[in-house]
């Protein structure tokens, strides 16, 4: 990364809603906080902000570094700067992170008002639909009516897809990228095995780890790896590790013999560290719960009829976590609607992950729709 | 001729080849083109008929460019047939010199006449007169129309006017409308299969 397309020294910001927030669930929240970000400036038509939706691990923390931790660099750095692709001198870019989550917004390791302790597992299972609730709070909050663009990867794209929805005068471009209109069968189960390693770690403590001073690292270590082999292509991790050994010999034992081994355990302690056990939870519940179509008889079409936006859909021919064969089920449905859509499936070897990495193509798209958008 | 003044009749040749096809759609359609390239006859259409909808490409880089022109691009395999796309959703589906280079022909054009109630078809003629000549001096032709060597062609399938009109009757589609035009964009009437570089099909379900 060059130094003079980044963003550079960035703070992040903190507000609080004091309205209630009713959930899905049914269940509310009295009130709630939000950490975010943002980079360039808003117009003086407020016609170019873009809000960028995170993943399952991710934060606001999208672009550039803090004064304090230079190395601490956001997770879309390579999309979000002065010239790049998602250019900071024409949009002010707003990154979130979301409720429920463990980065500084009200979640499960935030103090409850009625106990006084941490929430623990009290707090209550938000959707994507409380998320991009909360999200136009903070719309609110910043002036912003309607939103340039959405953006998002994976599960951002399925936040970017419901701000259409839910929405659909306050968002310009939704950019779904690397996303699916609903988690599979499949998808669902990958969720529940990362799930029980949680729940079933002697130190979860039925969520109120916290409390235990404890963290139910081996859990969420197992469940980060388990995650991780869906977010990685076959070839991919034949042409990365392929069945190198870690000691150039079989060590006929249950310690480390392969380098994929290695990774995995590598990626899963790392996570361990900094994840918050019951904000991962609630995440992959989100995820499952995710399905616009589900109040209409599976019919996405007519789920997506109340959309107006225009739509940037892409996908990645190795991603089989989210294969393009799902884009291309919100795209047909787009089209039902005739709604415009531009749709790219990128030819790129690294899987679900693709869409973090900055592949030529794929970023000269990015940039190519993103400067045809009006501000 | 050098390249200005090759561009400049391709530009040209573009602009005719784009005008009779418009000349088939009227004003506010909404159309699907199927092989689009870089969506400048989209663009065309959407600028001078107000016509709407979206291209379908392959190609990475054409898919880019379209992204650029503005135009509504779906990245997509039209060998693999338009099974997403809703029977009558479009009022004309194109493809645009681009029938050639595929494959499935007899689905392809199938496939257009479910999801709209005409197609609009043109592509390069074989038996043009110099394409012939071409063939009898023991060459394959390389022409205004075909201009790729044999050994670096797009095209698969080669064929001329009447053969399109007996596969047409095979498939029982409907042609509406044929025109014909030679290398220098002069509408051609008589015998188009000899004097004919590029033809044009308007074709139709039949009622």
């Amino acid at each position: 990364m060059s130094p003079e397309n980044s963003v550079g020294v960035v703070a992040s910001q903190r507000v609080r809603f004091g309205e209630v927030l009713r959930l899905r669930s049914g269940a509310e929240l009295p009130g709630f906080e939000l950490v975010f970000e943002t980079y360039g400036t808003l117009n003086g038509e407020r016609s170019n902000a873009v809000l960028v939706c995170h993943a399952l691990s991710g934060s606001h923390h999208v672009a550039g570094y803090y004064a304090d931790e230079t190395d601490n660099v956001g997770w879309w750095d390579n999309l979000v700067g002065p010239g790049k692709p998602l250019d900071t001198r024409k949009f002010f870019v707003v990154g979130v992170n979301n409720l429920g989550g463990c980065y500084g917004s009200t979640g499960p390791l935030s103090i409850n008002p009625e106990s006084g302790k941490r929430y623990g597992s009290d707090f209550p299972l938000v959707t994507v639909e409380d998320w991009v609730a909360a999200q136009a709070r903070l719309a609110d909050h910043l002036g912003v009516h309607t939103w340039a663009a959405v953006i998002g990867g994976s599960l951002g794209g399925m936040q970017a897809l419901e701000w259409s929805l839910q929405f659909p005068e306050r968002i310009r471009h939704a950019m779904v990228i690397a996303s699916a209109p609903k988690l599979s069968a499949q998808n669902i189960a990958f969720n529940e095995v990362a799930r029980q390693a949680i729940l079933s770690d002697p130190d979860f403590h039925d969520g109120y780890y916290a409390e235990h001073g404890v963290v139910p690292t081996r859990g969420l270590r197992l469940a980060r790896m388990v995650a991780h082999i869906t977010y990685l292509s076959d070839s991919q991790m034949a042409e990365k590790f392929g069945r190198q050994l870690r000691h150039g010999e079989h060590k006929f034992s249950y310690d480390v013999d392969f380098e994929i081994e290695s990774y995995l355990r590598y990626q899963g302690n790392k996570f361990a560290t900094y994840f918050d056990a019951n904000t991962y939870l609630m995440t992959t519940k989100a995820l499952d719960y995710f399905d616009p179509a589900y109040e209409y008889d599976g019919n996405l079409a007519a789920a997506l009829a109340r959309a107006r936006a225009s739509f940037f859909v892409a996908s990645f021919s190795t991603d089989w976590r989210f294969a393009p064969a799902r884009s291309r089920e919100i795209v047909f449905a787009l089209l039902h609607n005739r709604l415009r859509v531009v749709y790219a499936e990128i030819a790129c070897g690294a899987g679900h992950d693709s869409f973090l990495l900055d592949d030529e193509h794929y970023h000269a798209l990015l940039r190519a729709y993103l400067e045809n958008i009006a501000v | 001729m050098t390249e200005q003044e090759r561009r400049a009749r391709a530009e040209q040749r573009e602009r005719f080849d784009f005008a009779v096809i418009a000349s088939w759609i009227p004003p506010g359609e909404r159309v699907l083109d199927l092989g689009c390239g870089d969506g400048r006859l989209l663009r065309y259409l959407n600028e001078t008929r107000d016509v709407t909808g979206y291209g379908v490409e392959i190609d990475d880089e054409s898919v880019l460019r379209c992204i650029c022109n503005g135009v509504d691009v779906l990245q997509m395999d039209i060998e693999c047939g338009l099974s997403g796309f809703e029977d009558n959703s479009f009022d004309h589906v194109i493809i645009s010199q681009a029938l050639q280079t595929m494959h499935a022909t007899e689905r392809i054009l199938g496939e257009m006449l479910r999801v709209a109630a005409e197609a609009v078809v043109s592509f390069p003629n074989f038996a043009y007169r110099a394409n012939r000549e071409a063939i009898n001096r023991g060459h394959m032709p390389v022409s205004e129309d075909l201009p790729y060597d044999w050994f670096d062609t797009p095209n698969v399938r080669f064929f001329t006017i009447v053969d399109f009109e007996d596969l047409c009757a095979r498939l029982g589609l409907e042609i509406r409308e044929r025109l014909a035009f030679d290398e220098a964009g002069r509408e051609v009437s008589d015998d188009p299969n000899l004097n004919g570089s590029l033809a044009f099909f308007r074709l139709g379900r039949p009622s």
